[in-house]
């Protein structure tokens, strides 16, 4: 026993060297990640599975990893704030914008509200639309059913999410609602504490819809009717999926995922990484990648990317102050 | 479904899988052992050498690092008071005091039985129920989870015996304290954070055991090195005791594993509990149910008390297969990771795997039989070598002890923040020990409270603000009449015994 002991305080003890080891060369052939959540994680997920594509389709020679929770990922946020480590980039989704907007205070001392501006934006990659299904046997067929259930009596419709009162979820119905002609704030939305959580939720009948990322209920798909995706045109790993924009609802939200350098990264260095995702996307490396993660190609380069995460500022500000959660 | 069945055994039984479930089912052990590394993390990292393998094989090793890791979880409890995965916490309540009274070998022959038996019920529930098993998984509504946490809580009453019942309280207040830091459930308010984003994600639960048990266990025993009494027991611990396990005790565990294993299952069916929660409650309703003498001796190292917790985990481990294939809900983090990577091979999970997919359905189950013979036989014949790390002096025994707490929390969240915080929580620990406050009281308030409170404030909610719901559904109201009879059940007996 003792003998195993020592040999994984070894193995430990060189994994936090490897992990520590920060790179630094001119021309860029390695890139460190910096990921705000635990291993398994939809972060996680996308900094391993981008590393593994570049270094195996050859644009990079190695690619490391750091885990760094806390602070729903401002921890790493700050770290890339504070240190700029060369060579870095970190990972992030639609939370970056939205901590922006809600009162996520004094993580770096000096600054105020964080956002997408005090680091830099490279390129958004990949994303996952929203969705709003009913369970199987519901008696809603469409979104249009719901609304009319809902303006003929509001509390007949309460509302999952896998998230708390002004994240994601409740955002992507509350943009349904919103575009229906409700007042989204009247709408019940019950926050579990995960997307799975909040499907069993539904299934059990508890609430009569289920507002999440599509992804979320691809597990599930033959228990749920996708009633409303969030996307311009029907995806295709979900074709049966109506999007609402098709069923005369104007809504569209997409959960960007996507990297940023630290503060000062240069011009250069920013447009050599952009080009770089872009490109893998176009192997046979990324693609094994992505459909075994059933990710959404959503490539958003450099300053279409700041120009993008801009409006979604703007539009999520207003429906939060709508919603009362700011 | 006999067909799918034995499709199932002839896929398990290929000379690949079989090597794969004894794989899974060794670095399962291992990683359960060592505290803070959990089968999350390690299944996770995992996943990308499974795309070589085809869909079977791979959840088959999954599935075995995952009651591996459940099944090894409970060593450490036992000979370290240091759990190793969080199922494994109830665990310790009667497997430690059993192991400082120079009965660790048994204790762990006890654990090993136990959660073996545990294991291959629960497979052969899964084998006769499993398609109509997620009509279970869909029966609790957040109602009935809050008064499932309320039963939970009756467990408490089995640390505050003899005059302890007002410091069981105070730790009941304290562990409930603990699980409001951090960021709100519902609201996205922080509670208690101080501005310091660190907490903004709340406590982690291995951290507060790893603090209030292996931390502050190790630090008490450095304060009270000069007492005689700890130099004699230490002198007694060097033997390693019998592990067999004798009639009175064989009997004991004979009514115990069946409805432990059916407790456990049930509770792991159920997407909104799991492992953590199965051997709790497992734990309190054991207690409930053995004889008086039997009672007194809970959380000081009865053989009930050790068994029930270990059927329990190991089963609900095997239960909490049943929302992840049959509906695609992941009721856990491990859960939710294996089916990810089901869903990267291409297979929907659905009420009807069992007939599109039978070589996966039935394989994963067939494969836990398996696995279950494979963990006894790895965990038997190592008892005697395993516990001799009693014998180890304990000048060298609690540095280690210390060192394997705070690198198992670094390693968890690469947070150098949760490392001071871990310090501080066991140093309070540690004082309230030499006080004689109890600690598991803390634990249970800090896991059952922190759901109680979500489901509460969700049911009210659901129903517009009225308390209707705690007598709205039968289901609910069977679980909170059982709670109430068991708590007068607990006041009569108090005053009547005192009369006598």
């Amino acid at each position: 026993m003792k003998l195993i002991k020592s040999f994984f305080s070894v193995l430990f003890s060189a994994v936090l060297l490897l992990s520590a080891t920060t790179t630094s060369s001119i021309a860029i052939d390695k890139i460190h990640f910096v990921i705000g959540g635990g291993a398994g994680g939809g972060w996680d997920g996308t900094a391993r599975g981008t590393g593994e594509a570049l270094t195996k389709a050859g644009f990079l020679k190695s690619a490391s990893f750091e885990n760094m929770s806390g602070g729903g990922g401002g921890k790493a946020l700050a770290y890339m704030i504070n240190t700029k480590p060369e060579n870095t980039v970190l990972v992030q989704s639609t939370p970056l914008v939205l901590r922006s907007i809600t009162r996520h205070k004094g993580y770096v001392s000096g600054s105020g509200t964080l956002s997408y501006k005090d680091v830099v934006p490279i390129a958004g990659v990949i994303g996952d639309y929203g969705a709003i299904a009913v369970a199987k046997n519901s008696p809603y067929k469409n979104f249009e059913d719901v609304v009319k259930a809902y303006k003929a009596n509001p509390s007949s419709i309460k509302m999952a999410g896998g998230s708390v009162r002004g994240s994601m979820d409740h955002l992507i119905g509350a943009l349904a609602f919103q575009a229906a002609g409700a007042n989204p704030n009247d709408v019940a939305y019950i926050p579990y504490d995960a997307g799975g959580k909040a499907l069993a939720g539904l299934l059990s009948g508890e609430t009569q819809i289920i507002s999440t990322g599509l992804g979320e209920l691809m597990g599930a798909r033959d228990q749920v009717r996708i009633i409303g995706i969030t996307a311009p045109d029907r995806v295709s790993d979900a074709p049966d999926a109506p999007t609402l924009k098709e069923q005369g609802y104007d809504v569209q939200f997409v959960n960007w995922r996507g990297f940023f350098g630290p503060p000062g990264m240069s011009s250069k260095d920013k447009k050599a990484i952009a080009k770089m995702l872009g490109d893998v996307q176009k192997t046979p490396e990324w693609e094994a990648v992505r459909a075994r993660n059933a990710w959404v190609n959503i490539y958003n380069p450099d300053k279409k990317f700041v120009k993008f995460l801009k409006t979604q500022t703007k539009e999520m500000t207003a429906l939060m102050k709508k919603l009362g959660v700011i | 479904m006999i067909e799918g069945i034995l499709i199932g055994l002839s896929t398990a039984l290929t000379f690949q899988n079989i090597f794969m479930v004894m794989i899974g089912c060794f670095f399962g052990t291992i990683i359960g052992m060592l505290p803070g590394l959990g089968p999350m993390t390690a299944i996770a990292l995992m996943i990308p050498i499974t795309y070589g393998f085809d869909p079977a094989t791979g959840l088959i090793l999954m599935a075995g690092v995952y009651y591996g890791a459940v099944f090894g979880g409970s060593t450490s409890s036992i000979l370290l008071n240091a759990p190793g995965v969080p199922g494994t916490v109830a665990t310790s309540f009667d497997g430690y005091p059993m192991a400082q009274q120079g009965k660790a070998g048994k204790a762990l022959a006890i654990a090993a039985w136990s959660s073996f038996a545990g294991g291959t019920l629960s497979a052969i529930y899964l084998l006769f129920m499993a398609p109509s098993l997620s009509k279970v998984s869909l029966s609790f509504r957040s109602p009935d989870y809050f008064a499932l946490m309320i039963l939970g809580l009756t467990a408490i009453a089995a640390f505050s015996s003899k005059g302890q019942f007002l410091k069981a309280m105070m730790m009941v207040v304290l562990g409930l304290m603990l699980a409001s830091v951090g960021q709100d459930s519902l609201s996205d308010i922080t509670r208690f954070t101080f501005n310091n984003m660190n907490l903004t994600d709340g406590i982690s639960f291995v951290l507060v055991v790893m603090a209030t048990f292996a931390m502050s266990e190790a630090l008490t025993i450095i304060l009270k090195r000069n007492d005689p009494t700890a130099a004699a027991k230490q002198v007694s611990l060097t033997e390693l005791g019998s592990i067999k396990i004798d009639k009175e005790e064989r009997n004991k565990m004979y009514k115990t594993i069946p409805r432990s294993s059916i407790i456990g299952f049930l509770i792991g069916v159920l997407p909104g509990a799991g492992a953590t929660i199965a051997s709790f409650l497992a734990y309190g309703i054991e207690r409930n149910l053995v004889k008086d003498d039997e009672k007194e001796k809970f959380g000081k190292g009865s053989v009930n008390g050790l068994s029930a917790p270990e059927t329990a985990n190991n089963a609900a481990c095997s239960g909490s297969f049943v929302p992840m294939l049959t509906l695609g809900i992941p009721g856990s983090g491990t859960t939710a990771v294996m089916l990810g990577a089901l869903l990267g091979f291409g297979i929907q999970p659905g009420p009807r795997l069992y007939m599109t997919n039978p070589e996966i359905f039935w394989s994963v189950i067939m494969s836990m039989y398996v696995g279950m013979v494979v963990l006894l036989i790895l965990n038997l014949p190592l008892i005697p070598y395993i516990a001799r790390i009693l014998a180890v002096p304990k000048n060298y025994l609690i540095p280690l002890i210390l060192f394997f707490s705070i690198t198992g929390i670094y390693v968890m969240s690469f947070n150098n923040f949760d490392i001071y915080l871990m310090i501080g929580i066991a140093v309070v620990a540690t004082f309230l020990r030499l006080y004689d406050f109890p600690m598991p009281p803390l634990i249970l308030a800090f896991v059952l409270g922190g759901l109680m409170e979500e489901n509460l404030r969700r049911s009210l909610l659901l129903s517009n603000g009225s308390w209707e719901f705690l007598w709205d559904r039968t289901l609910t109201l069977c679980i909170l009449t059982t709670t109430i009879l068991i708590v007068l059940w607990h006041i009569y007996k108090t005053v009547f015994k005192k009369r006598s």
